[in-house]
């Protein structure tokens, strides 16, 4: 630790610290554009300036300057630098003079007004008027894609947006051509960029030039209502922020979580908001002579209550589910006599008997950076979960890490050792280092071997090492924000009860369908559709209940983690619609099996009482790490054919996603590119 | 005056051939396994105790530079950087140099890495010196043919001596653009620190040098850094290249003593004032980026660092721009504003934006279409400037509009009084030339 005066308060910091770390762990504010924690340090906005005493006399930039390079005085004096001398306030009104005469001010009509860095700082440190009087600059606008908007005129070259796609995302597409007052950034060719996490360059610019093209001219930023809550679009269960004007989701943003996703979202995340809006399910549905038509709630409960009567009945919980509507649905189909429930796709081995590490990503998010190697079987993380990606990415670009890869062999934005397609290719797999890392992905199980897959696996991890005190490697990646909660829950078939598979084999007479659009559901049973979206749940639905979105409800998520977390409603459900728990509890009235609550809070009481684990928000309850071995006893013969990802498109993977105009334009650009790459 | 035996490059005009049989002849390559003998710190004490200042512009003591380099080798290779991409407006003695001594700079480049332990020299030419990268690189491959530099050569010392050529960018002869450059990336300044000795090429120790500090190295050591040192001033010490042109009758390099008198460099070497010493206007006397200075005082004063420091100008790169009364001072000073503008790299703000503001108020003061009071605006804007950038880029393109307003602010008034006497379209032509 180093002392050093910042103005005349004494700090004691260490010795890596930037100048512009220690001002502010002093509580001194040094402003800054191009400057950001969590990319490389550029130092060309030159807005930080601070004068330090007894160096050179000008000012140097504080965010690229160790404290250890500032010198004490020859009297023994602590090293000092200032953060308001007059020097320092001259540098700064002079950078933000030379940012601002070419700068269109074009604030009212700019997406970024109200929360711009550089409407914010020239008030602050800016001077009252400009002494420029020629001509401003005018940059065309460059084309980057569907979700980033472009206005280049507005551009301060920080370089924030070219180092984040170079450094975080992996991509080196974005970049600054041309030099002098002539440079511009733009993609080469102005191409689409190709990263799962470009959207992030929006917040990341502190100015108008790089906006959200889907919410261009939509809002402005005082008159949305602000939710903090959770992502539900992939198992990462990224922190965001949903903004709402009156019952409208305006747009999705992020919040910091360092453990789960720092401070980035993907774009999937970011931009569904417009899904939420089309092919809503807004009142009940009946099928009538093979056509559904609107009904009332009491109508489609009756239709329920006639079918269900002494027929056999099962429950099938989708991956947008929270915990809260399948703990009541649990308890409905418990209550009707059966135990027929389930949330994994046919064949997926997951089940909460073998214990909790043997579904969750034992090594948590921020465990990643521990690893010192890292094996993926039958995944593709930079599909499946974008913001986790990135997170190798970062423990990549640290070095001394290898990644090697069983299964698709797909650009994962770092370089990997391609071991093969099957599961046989793991043999010989011997890692170097203290922490090695396995990954299974949810493709590697969700097959008819998936249980021998997952033994595989287990296995490897024992041998090589990954499970001992203190570091358990073994991590199962999950791509459905539903389906942790559904094993902590139990939300597996019961003794006697039926699977997934043999529901959809005509087990059931009655299927409870809690939004799961991913399986298809053949003819012959009767089918009960709760969800939010007309999309193929819907299509095959007998009877449909409107259900409430991610960001019409509070509900519980558990991320691939294993860790709780609780979305916060930010709107209501259109129409008709009501929060899932509620239906259900309606609905078990009408079946005359009355659920023990009639609220919210009476639902949670009970299921913090059955399962305490859900209590403890943003926290993990780690697994038991012997889970593992018990994996590695499972039964079943591995058959040869490759290992693929669960996601075969990134931006189309759930009914919100798929209902979203965005996500598709996304999704046909990123189909044309892999076709692009593979001719 | 100069006396021919203490000149070091011999062949400076290009009388006699470059190549390396010539270039045994006058001496070059002379000793230099018995140099290399001698050890590293005597060389680096030499240099030091030589008092070569670095020809590159700056006038850092060359030998202090070398000593920065790491003494123990903690794994990464050490590298030499030789720069070669002279760009200032007005600097052409690195280009002689290449052309017709460039075995002294191989020479020098071999004594010069030894000394600070690199095993390989880089140099980076400049991208219009296409005719000066052939004549070097000829050069190179009679030296490794001859086995006088190479891995395994005469001179006892694994030595290697690559030539890049760059793309033609004035901002590419700042040392660390440079590195930035020669590593394949877009020229564009490192932030400092860390230092080049420190994190240089590939992360590496380095050096940066220029041509003719590392040209003059080899001829030092040979004849002694007391026979170097007794030339010239106090601190100035040396012979250097200066590089004449302009107002003058005969425009030439020419090598001579450090504190030369400005009256003396010009009538001995230039054939005098072109229309006799009373037509002189004023002298840029280290290269486009440093400010210019009145006749009155630079007619006798001695061409060194300190002197013309005192002056508020430079030494710079020596490059001696003669301007007669018959020069629009104010014109030729905004050609310099739009070099300015034109060569930013665009990383940083104060240059990017500044630069561009400054040639557009400059161009228009060249016409006189400006008001008084924007000439104090436009000097504020220059101090916003200078000392605010990453690299001294920003200092470049201040320092010439500083020196213009110093000393030649009744020129812009003038210009402007005459355009607001006539106000018409036309701007009022005044002979230029």
């Amino acid at each position: 630790m180093t002392k050093i005066l910042v103005d005349d308060v004494e700090v004691d910091v260490p010795p890596h610290y930037t100048l512009l770390q220690a001002a502010e762990a002093a509580g001194m504010e040094v402003p800054r554009f191009c400057f950001h924690e969590r990319l490389s340090i550029a130092g060309n906005c030159r807005m930080c300036l601070v004068e330090v005493k007894g160096g050179p006399p000008k000012p140097q930039a504080s965010c690229a300057m160790n404290v250890r390079d500032v010198r004490g005085g020859p009297d023994g004096s602590l090293p000092q630098f200032f953060t308001k001398s007059p020097m320092v306030k001259k540098a700064r009104e002079g950078v933000m003079e030379f940012l601002l005469i070419n700068h269109p001010l074009d604030c009212p009509i700019c997406d970024q007004g109200g929360e711009c860095d550089l409407q914010d700082q020239a008030m602050a440190y800016g001077v009252d008027s400009t002494r420029y009087t020629e001509n401003k600059r005018a940059v065309e606008d460059k084309y980057i894609g569907p979700l980033v908007n472009t206005v280049m005129t507005r551009c301060i070259h920080c370089t924030r947006c070219v180092r984040f796609t170079t450094e975080v995302a992996g991509i080196t597409e974005l970049g600054l051509v041309g030099r002098g007052e002539d440079a511009e950034i733009t993609t080469y060719l102005e191409k689409a960029m190709t990263s799962e996490m470009q959207g992030n360059v929006i917040d990341l610019c502190p100015v108008g030039a790089l906006t959200s093209k889907p919410y261009a001219f939509n809002a402005r930023p005082w008159e949305l209502q602000k939710t903090e809550s959770i992502d539900v679009m992939d198992a990462v269960g990224s922190a965001i922020r949903v903004d709402t004007r009156g019952r409208e989701v305006m747009r999705i943003v992020p919040r910091l979580n360092e453990a789960v996703n720092e401070e980035w979202i993907s774009d999937k995340t970011r931009f569904i908001w417009d899904g939420l809006k089309t092919q809503r399910l807004d009142r009940p549905y009946i099928r009538e002579n093979g056509k559904l038509r609107p009904a009332g709630w009491n109508e489609a409960f009756a239709v329920i209550a006639a079918k269900v009567k002494g027929a056999k009945v099962g429950a099938i919980a989708g991956q947008l589910a929270g915990v809260e509507e399948m703990f009541a649905l649990k308890a409905l189909v418990k209550a009707l006599g059966s135990t027929s429930t389930d949330s994994r796709y046919p064949g997926n081995p997951l089940n909460p008997a073998n214990g909790r590490a043997s579904y969750l990503f034992n090594s948590t998010i921020a465990g990643i950076e521990e690893a010192d190697s890292l094996l993926i079987i039958g995944s593709n993380p930079r599909k499946e979960a974008a913001v986790l990606n990135s997170r190798i990415r970062k423990r990549y670009l640290k070095g001394k890490f290898t990644i090697s890869v069983v299964g698709e062999n797909a650009n994962l934005s770092y370089p990997t050792t391609y071991l093969g397609a099957g599961i046989e290719s793991l043999a010989g797999y011997k890692p170097a280092g203290e922490k090695p890392m396995v990954i299974v992905g949810q493709g590697a199980l969700n097959r008819a071997d998936g249980a021998a897959v997952l033994a595989a696996a287990a296995k490897l991890a024992l041998d090589i090492g990954a499970v001992k005190d203190g570091w358990n490697g073994f991590n199962v990646l999950h791509t459905e924000a539903g389906l942790v909660g559904a094993l902590d829950l139990g939300f597996v078939p019961g003794e006697g009860g039926l699977d997934t598979g043999a529901m959809l084999k005509g087990g059931v007479d009655v299927l409870f369908n809690l939004g799961a659009d991913e399986i298809d559901v053949p003819a012959g049973a009767f089918v009960v559709y709760q969800g939010t979206h007309g999309d193929r749940g819907a299509h095959r639905a007998d009877v449909i209940l409107p259900g409430a979105a991610y960001t019409e409800k509070s509900a519980t998520y558990v991320n691939t983690e294993g860790r709780v977390q609780m979305a916060s409603r930010a709107s209501f459900p259109p129409g008709e619609a009501r929060e899932d728990w509620a239906i259900i509890r309606a609905l078990s009235d009408v079946l005359g099996k009355k659920l023990p609550f009639d609220s919210l809070a009476q639902l949670r009481a009970a299921l913090y009482a059955a399962h305490p684990h859900f209590a403890a928000l943003d926290a993990i309850a780690a697994g038991d790490a012997k889970d593992v071995e018990k994996l590695a006893k499972l039964k079943g013969k591995a058959e040869k054919a490759p290992l693929a990802s669960a996601v075969s498109s990134f931006h189309l993977t759930n009914a919100i996603a798929r209902a979203s105009k965005v996500m598709a334009e996304c999704a046909a650009l990123a189909a044309g590119n892999a076709k692009i790459a593979a001719e | 005056m100069l006396q021919d035996k203490d000149r070091i490059f011999t062949n400076l005009y290009g009388q006699h051939d470059p190549g390396l049989k010539a270039a045994l002849k006058r001496g070059n390559w002379d000793g230099t396994k018995q140099l290399l003998e001698m050890g590293r710190d005597w060389i680096i004490d030499e240099m030091k105790a030589s008092g070569l200042r670095g020809r590159g512009g700056a006038g850092f003591p060359t030998g202090m530079k070398w000593s920065f380099m790491p003494k123990v080798n903690d794994g990464r290779p050490h590298y030499l950087v030789i720069n070669g991409d002279e760009s200032e407006p007005g600097t052409c003695k690195d280009r002689e140099i290449l052309r017709h001594d460039p075995h002294l700079l191989i020479e020098g480049a071999m004594l010069a890495s030894f000394a600070m332990g690199a095993h390989a020299a880089y140099i980076y030419i400049r991208g219009e010196f296409i005719a000066e990268r052939i004549a070097l690189q000829k050069a190179v491959d009679e030296a490794y043919e001859a086995k006088l530099i190479g891995k395994d050569n005469k001179n006892g010392y694994p030595f290697d001596f690559y030539v890049h050529h760059g793309a033609g960018a004035y901002i590419c002869g700042e040392e660390t653009a440079l590195l930035e450059s020669l590593e394949g990336k877009k020229g564009q300044p490192r932030l400092k620190p860390p230092f080049p000795a420190n994190m240089g090429l590939y992360g590496c120790p380095t050096t940066v040098n220029n041509v003719e500090s590392i040209a003059v190295a080899g001829t030092i050591l040979r004849r002694g850094a007391g026979w170097f040192s007794g030339i010239g001033r106090p601190n100035n010490v040396g012979t250097k290249l200066f590089c004449v042109s302009g107002h003058v009758n005969t425009p030439c390099n020419v090598e001579e003593a450090m504190g030369i008198p400005f009256r003396e460099l010009i009538d001995k070497h230039c054939g005098g004032i072109r229309g006799g010493w009373d037509n002189l206007l004023a002298v840029i006397p280290g290269g486009s980026s440093v400010p210019c200075v009145p006749a009155e005082q630079i007619i006798d004063a001695p061409m060194d660092f300190d002197t013309l420091r005192n002056l508020r100008s430079g030494l710079g790169t020596a490059a001696v721009i003669v301007m007669d009364k018959s020069t629009d001072i104010v014109r030729a000073i905004a050609r310099i504003s739009h070099f300015y503008k034109h060569e930013s790299c665009g990383q940083c703000t104060p240059c990017r934006e500044g630069t561009g503001w400054m040639a557009r108020v400059m161009a228009r003061m060249a016409e006189g279409r400006a008001h008084k009071r924007e000439i104090d605006m436009l000097l504020d804007v220059s101090t916003r400037i200078e000392g605010h950038t990453i690299c001294a880029l920003g200092d470049a393109a201040a320092w010439p509009i500083q020196g213009l307003i110093r000393h030649f602010r009744h020129e812009i008034e003038k210009k402007i009084d005459q355009y607001s006497a006539n106000p018409h379209d036309e701007p009022v032509r005044v002979a230029a030339e």
